[in-house]
C-alpha cells in the first residue's frame, strides 16, 4: 500500500478557524479541501505537512452565488463537477463549465474543488514520480534537490501549470478573494501566478483562497481546449481558452489563455489584440493563431514532444475562434486530441 | 484556549456509516478510507490500485456519488452514507448490475469490477436509461486492462434495461 505519511488534523468549522490554524503551525500546515492534489503528493513525498488544515466543513466556501448579468461568486469549495454541469455557466461562461468538465475523471471532479484546481500544484516528469524513483535520478530543485533537471543550467524551476480552470478563468476576466490573518483583498486571477515552477502561487502562506468572481457575462463568448493523450485522467499538455466579445462579425473584445506552457497560465496578447476592432475571417484566424503560438514554449517535461504542443497550440487557437465566430466547429467547446 | 484554535488530532474517533450499519473506529487521521475500509473494517471488496487517483478501482459512493476511497479521509466523512460493493446485494440476491456482468462476462481478473460496479449504480440511479456515450463517460475514471470495456458497457445496459422494465412493472401493480 501506498501510504500517507502521519499528520495531525485541523477541521476548520470557519474561516476564521482556518487562518488562526495556518498561522499557528505556519510552515508546517498545509490546506486541504478535495484533497485529490495534495494527498498523492503527500503519498509521493513531494508534499511533507505535519499539520493539515480541513476547509471542508467551512460552508462559506461552497456554491455558487450571483448571475450571469451581475457577475458569478463561486466558492472556492465548489466541487468541479458542481462547476462542471451548473447552468449559468455552461451557458453563460462555456471556457469554465467545459475546463472543469475535463478535469481528470468523473470520481475526481466529484471531490475536487474549484479552489483546488485554480492552485493546483504545477507538474514535471521529474517531480511527479515516487520517492524511490526522485532519490534514483538524483532529485530535482522543486523537491530535496538542487538542480533543475529539464534544464540543468537554469537557475530556476520549469515545472508546468497545469489547471485546466486557470487559463478558462483568466480568459474569462475572473478574480480571486483570498482571506488571511491580516485581512482579504481581491485581486485578478492573472496575478495569483509567478512564472516559477515552486513559487507558483503569488499567495501568502497564510491566504486562503475562498472564491473565485467572474465578471457579468456582458456579451463575451468562451472556448476551451485541451490537449492530452487519453481523453480522461491526463492533466493538460496544452490547455487554450479564448473569449471574446463580438458585434456582428468584428471583435470588440479579446482575450487568448495558453495553459501547461509555462509555470503560470500565459497571456498570448499581441494575439488577441490583433483581433481587436477586426471582422473574424478565416484569414484573420490563421495570422492570430501564428501570432499565439509565440509565446507558447512548451518544454520536453510533460507527456508529447514539446514542438507538438507548441504546433497544436495553432491549431487550437484557430478551433475555438472558429468556434467563437460560429465558423464552423458548432459553436460549441469540445475536447479536441489533434 | 482561545475560542479560534481547534486542536489537532493524530487518532480520531470516528463514527461511520458504511452499507447502511454504523461502525465507532479509533483511526489515525492519516489512514484513507480504504485502508480503513479493508484492514479496520475487513471490507476488502474495495480494491487498492494506483492509490494515487489515476485509475478509479477503489471507488466507492459517498451519499450516493461515486469517489475515490484512496483519496478519502474518514475524518471527512463523518455522517455521510458510505456504500461499498458489499452493499451491493440485497438479501442474498445480486444487484440487477452483479447479475448482468456475470452473465455476459463482464469480468475478467474482476480487480476494477467492484469500482465500475458502484460507479454504474451511480449513474442508473440517476438517468433510468443512459445512452452509451453517457455510461462511457460515466466510467471514464475506471480503468479495466482486460476486458476492452465493450462488454461492461453491455452489461451496464442490459442492467439498466431490467431495472427500468422492473420499475415499470412495480408502478403498474
Amino acid at each position: 500500500m501506498m501510504r500517507l505519511p502521519p499528520f495531525t488534523y485541523v477541521a476548520a468549522r470557519t474561516l476564521a478557524e482556518a487562518a488562526a490554524a495556518l498561522a499557528e503551525h505556519g510552515a508546517d500546515a498545509m490546506l486541504v479541501a478535495g484533497g485529490t492534489d495534495l494527498y498523492p503528493n503527500m503519498k509521493r513525498r513531494q508534499f511533507e505537512p505535519k499539520v493539515l488544515v480541513g476547509l471542508r466543513g467551512i460552508r462559506e466556501l461552497a456554491g455558487v452565488r450571483g448571475s450571469a448579468r451581475e457577475g458569478l461568486t463561486l466558492g472556492a469549495g465548489t466541487t468541479l463537477a458542481a462547476v462542471a454541469a451548473h447552468r449559468e455557466i455552461v451557458t453563460h461562461y462555456p471556457a469554465l463549465a467545459t475546463a472543469a468538465g475535463l478535469v481528470s475523471s468523473p470520481q475526481l471532479r466529484n471531490m475536487g474543488t474549484l479552489g483546488g484546481n485554480v492552485c493546483v500544484d504545477t507538474r514535471c516528469n521529474y517531480y511527479n514520480q515516487s520517492f524511490e524513483w526522485r532519490r534514483a535520478i538524483g532529485f530535482c530543485m522543486k523537491k530535496d534537490g538542487d538542480v533543475c533537471l529539464v534544464a540543468p543550467g537554469s537557475p530556476r524551476c520549469w515545472a508546468v501549470s497545469s489547471s485546466d480552470t486557470a487559463p478558462a478563468l483568466v480568459s474569462l476576466g475572473a478574480a480571486v478573494r483570498l482571506v488571511g490573518g491580516g485581512g482579504e483583498r481581491t485581486v485578478p486571477l492573472a496575478a495569483l501566478y509567478h512564472d516559477d515552477g515552486i513559487e507558483y502561487l503569488a499567495k501568502r502562506r497564510d491566504e486562503i483562497v475562498t472564491d473565485i468572481l467572474l465578471p457579468p457575462v456582458d456579451g463575451w463568448r468562451s472556448a476551451y481546449l485541451k490537449l492530452r493523450r487519453r481523453g480522461s485522467f491526463d492533466f493538460p499538455v496544452l490547455g487554450v481558452a479564448v473569449a471574446a466579445r463580438l458585434e456582428g462579425a468584428v471583435v470588440r473584445d479579446a482575450r487568448i489563455v495558453l495553459g501547461a506552457v509555462a509555470s503560470r497560465p500565459r497571456l498570448a496578447e499581441k494575439a488577441a489584440a490583433a483581433l481587436v476592432g477586426r471582422r473574424l475571417t478565416p484569414e484573420l484566424i490563421a495570422a492570430v493563431a501564428e501570432l499565439a503560438a509565440g509565446p507558447s514554449k512548451p518544454l520536453d517535461n510533460t507527456d508529447f514532444t514539446h514542438p507538438y504542443r507548441k504546433k497544436v497550440t495553432r491549431v487550437f487557437v484557430a478551433r475555438a475562434l472558429r468556434a467563437l465566430g460560429g465558423l464552423g466547429d458548432a459553436g460549441r467547446a469540445v475536447e479536441a486530441i489533434a | 484556549m482561545n475560542p479560534q484554535t481547534v486542536e489537532p488530532r493524530m487518532k480520531a474517533r470516528i463514527a461511520l456509516s458504511v452499507n447502511d450499519q454504523p461502525h465507532e473506529l479509533l483511526v489515525p487521521v492519516h489512514k484513507t478510507l480504504l485502508e480503513v475500509l479493508r484492514e479496520d473494517l475487513g471490507l476488502t471488496g474495495t480494491k487498492h490500485g494506483c492509490e494515487l487517483g489515476e485509475c478509479g478501482t477503489c471507488t466507492v459512493l459517498v451519499d450516493g456519488e461515486p469517489v475515490l476511497s484512496c483519496l478519502a479521509l474518514p475524518v471527512e466523512l463523518e455522517g455521510r452514507r458510505i456504500t461499498t460493493v458489499e452493499g451491493l446485494a440485497e438479501g442474498g440476491r445480486l444487484h440487477p448490475l452483479q447479475q448482468a456482468f456475470a452473465e455476459l462476462g463482464a469480468a475478467q481478473c474482476g480487480y476494477c469490477t467492484p469500482g465500475v460496479l458502484l460507479t454504474a449504480q451511480a449513474l442508473l440511479a440517476a438517468e433510468a436509461l443512459p445512452p452509451r456515450d453517457r455510461i462511457r463517460e460515466a466510467l471514464a475514471g475506471n480503468l479495466c486492462r482486460c476486458t476492452g470495456y465493450t462488454k461492461i458497457l453491455d452489461a451496464v445496459e442490459l442492467a439498466a434495461l431490467r431495472l427500468s422494465r422492473g420499475a415499470r412493472a412495480g408502478a403498474g401493480r
